[in-house]
């Protein structure tokens, strides 16, 4: 359990992050959704002690996280940032074995090797294993990066938008795999997601933010609902059960329409200049 | 096909051969027939210069190379190296301060007086690219060139000043002819540095991977950096107190190891110190060969192809820019 008391962060006179205190439960998948710039990321880093707050507590089971000393916690929380543009001539699996430097500082034992092949079969990367990551698509190298997450093999995994980048088959790998993290490895999965119906559809809980903020904070059934979401993101958003799941509508019927509006008003606003 | 050649054993042997090759080149001739019954004079050439060159050139070529790749690796930028980022010209403005300043103090003084000032240099560097954010990573370069050029100009002025120009223009460019035996042992204590260096190949790669990824696998990111920086300042200091200056040397060695084995330190390290040392052998016999019986110094030789090769990157990165 990770308890954030009060959390807040900010940038020159901007509250990005305005008085946060929310339980992330153990053993769940959770979710942070909100529009761009609601602070998600701000608070990610925070929690993961890889930013400092300005001021607010970060409890892990009890314990103030800044206390902790940073290579016990490696090896209990482990988090992946948004963006990871590095132009390295690293190959795949050894990016991946930097996951193992908390436990072995870098000499691999044979224990080390097994769950740095694990990782990679667990993400269908073993095609890829000798190649250099500037080598690799977007997408790939998301996966690679999500795979050396995995491997640090810690009880917390934060992803920030690991979704990123993603075709629609390897998101959806890519949620089953942390449902079965969960599942089997009773991990407990934070993500930073933009697609409501993928939080809908693979969360426990939501955590619903908006300028520095928490909304709501709660199972997903309290808060995938048409007055929250239409409050959060600010247009119109109909809900509907599909297969016993809640499906976000939010593809507006005169959406044609209004973007012949748009262009028509740009090319005034142009005519104009 | 070349890839297959940037292999650890086939560098040792080479490395061997050239070094082989270089205890029989000289004015005096020497020749691998005369090591069963060598001479007085021989002999002394031997051992009084002939090794102590040999093994400097060893010592300065690999790990001012070594150097050159923790600094690329730490800042994450191809064309950073002990000459552009201007650590060697604080290296040499340290010694001529401290033979101004303290000129009877022990050598040792002199070496931690120009390492720290080398250190201060590399930070000074770091701390403008991090300020300054370059549109293009060539930029980088050249503004350690152009504060290296000053600190230069700065340890010119002093020594005419002080008409010391005599002993700075020995540190002005590398010249293994002055290497003797009792001048050069200062360099070994490099090679402690150089081990510790090697130690540290995993943490220097992860470092480069940058801060918040170091911090999530609990590496303290910024004891890192530092213990990268002081390796590189201390020797670039010991290098150019004994040697001189090696322009370009940690610049071009890890950027062609790059190429063919990849960024990961782990392998490329050890191949970065042996080729470097080869690269230096090979210029400093063509020295001694070219204008025989007349040297053409190693720091001339190496400032000729080092900034050949140097400017071939600069324009296959613009290319790739474009
Ligand atoms: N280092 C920073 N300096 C100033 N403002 C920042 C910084 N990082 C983030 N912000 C601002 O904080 C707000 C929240 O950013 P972020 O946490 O990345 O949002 P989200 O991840 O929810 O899209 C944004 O308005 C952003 O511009
Ligand atoms: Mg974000």
């Amino acid at each position: 359990m990770i308890d954030l008391k009060s959390i807040s962060k900010i940038y020159g006179q901007k509250k990005v992050v305005n008085d946060v205190s929310v339980s992330i439960a153990k053993g769940k998948v959770t979710s942070f959704i909100g529009p761009n710039g609601a602070g998600k990321s701000t608070l990610l880093s925070m929690v993961t002690r890889l930013l400092d707050q300005d001021s607010g507590d970060v409890l892990l089971e009890g314990e103030n996280i800044l206390q902790a000393p940073s290579d016990k916690l490696a090896k209990k929380i482990a988090i992946l940032k948004q963006s990871n543009n590095l132009d390295l001539k690293i190959t795949v699996r050894e990016l991946i074995s930097f996951g193992r430097f908390p436990y072995s500082r870098g000499r691999l034992t044979q224990k080390d090797h097994e769950i740095i092949d694990e990782a990679i079969s667990y993400m269908e990367l073993e095609q890829f294993e000798e190649r250099y990551i500037d080598e690799l698509s977007g997408g790939q190298r998301q996966r690679v990066y999500i795979a050396m997450t995995i491997a640090q093999d810690t009880e917390y995994i934060f992803l920030d938008e690991p979704l990123n980048n993603l075709d629609m088959k390897h998101s959806v790998q890519i949620m089953q795999i942390l449902r079965r993290l969960v599942r089997e490895r009773n991990k407990t999965i934070i993500i930073v997601i933009h697609d409501i119906n993928f939080a809908s559809c693979y969360s426990d809980n939501i955590v619903a933010m908006k300028d520095g903020e928490v909304v709501i904070s709660g199972s997903k059934d309290d808060v995938i609902r048409k007055e929250i979401l239409e409050d959060i993101y600010e247009m119109d958003i109909n809900i509907e059960c599909i297969y016993g799941q809640q499906i976000c509508v939010y593809f507006d019927e005169h959406q044609d329409a209004s973007v012949d509006d748009f262009i028509e008003d740009q090319a005034q606003v142009q005519i104009r200049a | 096909m070349i890839h297959k050649l940037f292999r650890l054993d086939i560098m040792i042997i080479l490395l061997i051969v050239l070094s082989i090759i270089s205890m029989f080149v000289g004015v005096v001739e020497v020749s691998p027939r005369d090591l069963l019954n060598l001479s007085e004079n021989q002999k002394n050439i031997i051992i009084e210069s002939r090794f102590p060159r040999t093994v400097a050139i060893i010592i300065a070529g690999a790990s001012l190379s070594v150097c050159g790749l923790i600094m690329q690796q730490l800042t994450r930028n191809k064309f950073v190296s002990p000459t552009t980022a201007g650590t060697m010209d604080w290296a040499r403005l340290g010694i001529l301060l401290a033979l101004m300043f303290f000129p009877t103090a022990n050598l040792l003084v002199k070496l931690l007086f120009a390492s720290a000032l080398s250190l201060a240099g590399t930070l000074l560097f770091m701390q403008i690219i991090q300020r300054v954010q370059f549109k293009d990573v060539v930029f980088v370069p050249l503004i350690g060139l152009m504060l290296g050029n000053v600190v230069s100009s700065v340890a010119t002025f002093l020594s005419l000043r002080t008409n010391s120009v005599q002993s700075l223009s020995s540190w002005m460019q590398g010249d293994f002819s002055i290497i003797i035996s009792g001048r050069y042992e200062v360099l070994y204590i490099s090679i402690p540095f150089l081990i510790i260096g090697l130690l540290y190949a995993n943490q220097f790669t992860i470092a480069g991977m940058g801060e918040d990824f170091s911090k999530n696998l609990g590496l303290n990111y910024k004891r890192v950096i530092n213990i990268g920086l002081l390796i590189t300042a201390v020797i670039t200091a010991l290098v150019v107190v004994t040697v001189g200056m090696l322009p370009f040397l940690g610049l071009i060695i890890p950027n062609i190891i790059s190429i063919f084995r990849g960024d990961h330190l782990k392998n490329t390290i050890l191949l970065t110190a042996v080729l470097g040392a080869i690269f230096v052998m090979l210029c400093d016999i063509l020295g001694r060969l070219i204008i025989f019986p007349y040297e053409i110094s190693i720091g001339l030789m190496i400032g000729v192809v080092g900034s050949f090769i140097f400017l071939i990157m600069i324009f296959r990165r613009v290319k790739s820019n474009a």
